[in-house]
């Protein structure tokens, strides 16, 4: 089939697994520690995304596959996405508009 | 009409390529996992849009185990693992690798779906329901909605393996165990997002 290509070894494998693994202590590392406090929701949110992009990449092997496949995930991925930040937009943009705060 | 048997067993195995020379199968199955994105996204925001906005306790900071869900969070990291080496082993024609891998990540998905049980169970007895307020509503809602899938790919998986059990599982029938693979590790994606935007951001 043309888009079977090469997948990743399976030491890229066990690295990535170490690296998600390592990622996930850091989260919960910077949960708990006060000062951290301030920037936890970007921090949280960008080592999320990683983590995030380092499963579809590697393990559902969209780095190696046909770019087709990146676009039938890629697009919804995205709608929902913008459908998220529109309803958060939406609830909290009216909210402050009714009590002015 | 006639059929030649050969052909279809054949196309039933190896599925069709599409035009663009694309196995249909795996191509549906990018397409319903792009469909499943919008479901948990609608979830997920309704998640968020409530959040906050309880009238009763419990509260999410009063309730969550955090340790306890990053037990759960590393166990299906390391599913995802399991699945692909079990789909490493299974292209290279390994089924004796490919039938324990599949099993460690079905008994991976099984230990997940314990740690969900304990936990709803905990949550019900401290007084959190699914009509109690609305973080109790929406949670429920989203975390359940996810443990389903996992339900579903745990059954997906034990199949897989009975079937690499009674023979009928080889390097032949990899796309199917890489479909599988594709299923379980979105259900892995949902759960690192659940677990950053649920329980780490209360």
């Amino acid at each position: 089939m043309a888009e079977h290509q090469a997948h990743a070894t399976t030491g890229t494998y066990l690295r990535i697994a170490a690296i998600l693994v390592m990622i996930t202590l850091v989260e919960v590392g910077v949960f708990y520690v006060p000062a951290f406090q301030s920037a936890l929701v970007p921090v949280l949110l960008v080592l999320s995304a990683i983590k995030f992009a380092l499963v579809v990449m590697f393990y559902m092997h969209l780095k190696f596959d046909n770019k087709f496949f990146t676009l039938l995930f890629g697009g919804p991925l995205l709608l929902g996405f913008f459908v998220v930040i529109s309803l958060l937009f939406l609830f909290y943009g009216g909210i402050r508009l009714r009590t002015g705060m | 009409m006639r059929y030649d048997t050969q052909e279809h067993a054949v196309a039933a195995a190896h599925g069709h390529a599409t035009f663009m020379g694309l196995d249909n199968r795996k191509m549906a199955f990018w397409a319903f996992i792009g469909s499943e994105c919008l479901l948990f996204g609608s979830l997920i925001s309704t998640y968020l849009i409530y959040k906050g906005r309880s009238l009763t306790g419990p509260y999410p900071h009063e309730i969550l185990n955090i340790p306890f869900t990053s037990f759960s969070t590393f166990d299906l990291l390391m599913s995802s693992l399991a699945m692909v080496l079990a789909l490493a082993a299974v292209q290279r024609g390994d089924m004796k690798q490919g039938k324990l891998w599949l099993l460690i990540t079905a008994l991976l998905g099984l230990v997940f779906l314990g740690g969900q049980v304990w936990e709803f169970s905990h949550f019900y007895h401290e007084g959190l329901g699914l009509t109690t307020n609305l973080f109790g509503s929406t949670f429920y809602v989203l975390t359940g909605t996810h443990g389903a899938h996992v339900t579903v790919g745990v059954i997906w998986l034990l199949t897989l393996w009975i079937q690499a059990l009674r023979g009928k599982l080889g390097p032949a029938n990899a796309m199917t165990v890489e479909i599988t693979g594709l299923y379980w590790h979105f259900v892995d994606v949902v759960w690192i997002i659940i677990f950053t935007v649920v329980y780490l951001i209360q």
